[in-house]
């Protein structure tokens, strides 16, 4: 069986055929030139490798009521992804092979993306006792990225080891960089509106310490580090500082931390409530630039589904997070390729390839040419669509989105050759 | 209101003002147990006036205050939320007086009703008497006027508004059709 | 209005006739039959997630003067300490056609929540949400200085008030500051740097981080409760040192203008953030603000539910 992706343009430049076999990029020809089984008309869209996802909560197993790994998928293949990374707190937390191995195989039996689990790197997130991070990166799913995401790993000493221990299978550890003492009860950014909201204040000191230290300890120990979901102009100057200096550390930023401000909670609807919290229009510019640079090497949604209970009720009771996979591609053209920060060579960097790089990721964030994976993502930049609830195929609804027209459109995706969204809509 | 007719002036105002009054001192015979209650705000102007013209003929200062029944209507909720007007009972109170409410209009008799309700929660006077400016018809409630200044027979699609100098810059009644 | 979640929603006209409606509502209390027909048929819930007995009752006495019908719903004993949410907790009362909520709630928004995510249709009135507001008592301390300070009515336009104590926990002190700017006064928070929040240069009014240079030019004083969990968690070394850098004793009492007030919202910490002499004193108002409390009250609920709903002009 071979598709024939026809007068697509790879990176938005000149037209041709892709033929995809085997699940590789089998040729690239001039338009029109192009054999195959199937024919998709790309007539001039824009070909873009897979989006990689380093960071995704898939709530399977435990909170299934939220998403699941099969959900979740959709909810990434509309989105442009060929590739996810399940983050390792769920119920019970991806602390141990079985757990990762479970994770990994329903993703395969899935089948519309590499659902790629990441280990715990305490017990039960717990923060105490290294969880079995070989065990981990030796079972089938051969972790690769380790993150107790939602909760930091503050005890530097555990921070250390954890590092080093990693360097063993050329994993990384993904930090949640808050210092919980300082966000004790946070509830938003600290600042002159949480002052007046009365809602108890998130400082951005309690990221920028965390990824002070860290970038600290990796140089220390020659560790890879990756910083998550990055929110503060502040953190944007220790990572540039860090990285001036040779320590390897790389850093993902939120689709929503590059569009929405806090001025969005005044109302308190919980929808907007997420960790790190939404910060002011300043960290905002900082961050996109920070993307354009290249300081902030990737995009990562943070998807996080909630069931309805959970964002329906008063702020202070309210879950922290929200929906990402399928508005990921719009928020960043509306942020960065829309404002000219991006080219769209950048957007295959940031959204795929440096996210592949950094979770070791194989057959994925590939270039489009002959004999890479047939992972590819098609899209436009230009048509402006209503992010509508009853499109997302989450089983949660909580995304900020709703009600906004987003720029960009995923239409189609190949996933190892095979399509799995066509038209916009999953195959 | 381009249509607005005067059906009263001044002269006739101040006529009518001196017929009331002669009527509350013949009929209470005297006027030591008066209350004069004006109902704001022009209500209120009105007993001013009276118990001034009492005080001219007799020398005598009779008790005035004045009673806002807003919070007794029976159609609060029928329009926006309605600010209070003052309230100021006299301070000996109206206990075994004869206590005259003051209106500027007698329309419906509603206002009546509600200010009846008012006095009965503040005391317990011998006699509640009513004068009114105008009297123009259309009474919902079994509620007449005991003084009159002017009957002014009007239809329902008419509207009586009385200028009072203490906030209108003249003394007038006038008649003007609804929504011409 | 058809809500009242927060004083910064006020503005000066409004305020003043809240403050004015008060005082026409004040003269009911005097008389023997403090009962007025203007709610009948009405009904006002009193949904307190959190204990305070006494800003339930002063609800509960302005409902029951108008002659509305109250419907007491307190956490401890009920649904809610089961565990029901919010949102079931306002269907619930929408079932049983609340005209009015009264929410005293911990979390900070929940009387906003209420009135905007289509739960229900009644009124809202916030009877202090978590540390964000309390916008009823500012009314009554807004009220009560106005009584002695700005008899002939108004706004509090030139007046100088002082609020001490714990402004980052404190509901009381953000309505106050907004409520007291609107009506034109100049207000100063005094307060260790640890207990002001961060973000606080935003707000309309001075802040000093000492107590005694400021007394000597206050109209009034409102000594905020000291918590003494924010003892344990740091916020200042020992009570007794908080007491003595803010408290409010007898010396600091005779520094302050002859005119001016002594405010509390209560329940107070004698020897605390007040001495008992002042507490005691003839400037203490604090009998007063638990009467005007109820003027107030009386006033927003008059001004929320007696109309037809819609906003008036």
């Amino acid at each position: 069986m071979s598709i024939v992706l026809r007068g697509l343009r790879p990176y938005g430049e000149q037209p041709a055929d892709l033929v995809l076999e085997e699940g590789r990029i089998a040729d690239v020809c001039a338009p029109g030139r192009g054999v195959g089984d199937e024919v998709i008309e790309c007539d001039g869209l824009i070909g873009l490798p897979g989006f990689v996802d380093l960071h995704t909560h898939l709530r399977e197993p435990g909170r299934e009521d939220a998403e699941t790994i099969d959900t979740g998928s959709h909810a990434a293949a509309l989105g442009g992804f060929t590739c996810v990374h399940a983050m390792a707190n769920s119920s019970p937390v991806a602390d141990t092979a079985g757990v990762v191995e479970q994770v990994w195989r329903l993703g395969q039996r899935c089948g519309l993306v590499d659902v790629r689990p990441v280990g715990a790197v305490t017990v039960g997130l717990g923060g105490v006792q290294l969880a079995e991070i070989g065990a981990m990166a030796h079972s089938a799913a051969a972790v690769r990225v380790f993150s107790d995401d939602g909760e930091c790993v503050h005890d530097p000493l555990l921070m250390r080891r954890a590092l080093e221990y990693v360097k063993i299978f050329d994993g990384v550890i993904a930090q949640h960089a808050q210092d919980p003492r300082l966000t004790e009860g946070a509830q938003m950014n600290e600042g002159a509106l949480s002052s007046r909201l009365g809602l108890a204040g998130w400082p951005a000191v309690a990221e920028e310490a965390i990824i002070a230290r860290d970038v600290l300890l990796a140089e220390h120990v020659g560790s890879r580090l990756h910083v998550c979901h990055v929110s503060t102009a502040g953190s944007v100057e220790v990572l540039r500082w860090a990285k001036a200096r040779g320590v390897p550390v790389t850093a993902e930023v939120t689709p929503h931390h590059l569009l929405l401000t806090e001025e969005l909670i005044a109302g308190y609807d919980p929808v907007y409530k997420v960790n790190p919290p939404l910060r002011s229009q300043e960290d905002v510019e900082a961050l996109r630039h920070a993307v354009a640079d290249g300081t902030i090497d990737a995009i990562a949604t943070d998807h996080a589904p909630h069931p309805r209970e959970d964002k329906d009720c008063e702020w202070a009771a309210a879950a922290m997070g929200m929906l990402g996979l399928q508005t990921a591609f719009g928020v960043v053209v509306e942020t960065l390729v829309a404002t000219g920060l991006l080219t769209l060579r950048q957007v295959a960097e940031r959204m795929s390839q440096a996210p592949a790089r950094i979770g070791r990721v194989a057959n994925q964030g590939g270039d489009l040419v002959p004999g890479a994976p047939a992972n590819i993502t098609v899209v436009d930049t230009i048509s402006r669509t209503d992010v509508r609830a009853r499109d997302l195929v989450s089983k949660s609804g909580n995304s900020p989105y709703v009600g906004m027209a987003l720029p960009g459109r995923v239409w189609h995706v190949a996933y190892e050759g095979r399509i799995t969204v066509r038209d916009g809509v999953v195959a | 209101m381009d249509s607005a007719r005067t059906v009263l002036d001044d002269a006739d105002i101040s006529r009518a003002i001196r017929r009331i009054v002669h009527e509350i001192v013949e009929t209470a015979k005297g006027t030591e147990s008066l209350v004069l209650l004006g109902i704001p705000t022009r209500g209120a102007y009105l007993a001013r006036r009276i118990a001034d013209a009492i005080t001219g003929i007799d020398g005598v200062e009779v008790p005035c205050g004045t009673l806002d029944i807003t919070l007794y209507r029976d159609d609060l909720r029928l329009r926006a939320v309605r600010p209070l007007e003052p309230t100021s009972i006299p301070p000996d109170g109206i206990d075994g007086r004869i206590v005259v409410l003051v209106d500027d209009v007698l329309y419906s008799g509603r206002t009546v009703r509600a200010a009846l309700d008012a006095l009965n929660d503040i005391g317990r006077p011998a006699a509640v008497r009513l004068a009114v400016l105008v009297d123009r018809g259309h009474r919902e409630l079994p509620i007449r006027p005991d003084y009159v200044g002017k009957n002014l027979p009007t239809a329902v699609k008419e509207n009586v508004a009385v200028k009072l100098r203490e906030v209108d810059d003249l003394d007038a009644v006038e008649l003007s059709e609804v929504g011409a | 209005m058809r809500h009242l979640l927060s004083a910064g929603e006020i503005d000066r006209d409004q305020a003043v006739l809240i403050l004015d409606t008060a005082a026409e509502l004040g003269a009911v209390t005097d008389r023997s039959i403090k009962k007025l027909p203007t709610l009948r048929g009405r009904t006002v819930v009193n949904l307190f997630y959190e204990d305070s007995t006494r800003t339930r009752i002063s609800f509960e006495a302005a409902a029951k003067r108008l002659s509305a019908d109250v419907l007491n719903f307190s956490a401890k004993g009920s649904s809610v300490s089961k565990g029901e949410s919010l949102k079931d907790t306002a269907l619930t009362l929408q079932a049983m056609g609340a005209d009015a909520v009264v929410l005293r709630h911990g979390s900070s928004g929940a009387a906003h929540r209420l009135a905007h995510a289509g739960w229900i249709d009644a009124s809202v009135i916030n009877a202090g949400d978590g540390t964000h507001e309390h916008p009823t008592q500012a009314l009554l301390d807004a009220f009560t200085i106005r009584r002695h300070l700005a008899p002939e009515g108004g706004d509090l336009a030139g007046l100088s008030v002082a609020i001490v104590g714990d402004i980052l926990h404190s509901r009381v002190a953000r309505s106050n500051v907004h409520l007291l700017t609107t009506l034109g006064a100049r207000v100063t928070l005094v307060a260790p740097p640890t207990l002001i929040p961060v973000g606080v240069e935003s707000w309309p009014c001075a802040v000093s981080y000492e107590l005694d240079p400021v007394l000597d030019s206050v109209d009034a004083i409102m000594m905020l409760r000291v918590q003494s969990e924010r003892m344990q968690a740091a916020y200042f070394p020992s009570a007794l040192e908080y007491s003595r850098l803010y408290g409010l004793d007898a010396a600091r009492l005779s520094r302050l203008p002859e005119h001016a007030i002594v405010l509390h919202p209560g329940p107070m910490n004698r020897g605390m953030e007040i001495s008992a002499d002042v507490a005691d004193s003839s400037r203490a108002v604090m009998v007063e603000q638990v009467a005007n409390g109820v003027n107030v009250r009386m006033a927003v609920l008059y001004l929320l539910l007696a109309g037809d709903g819609k906003d008036a002009g």
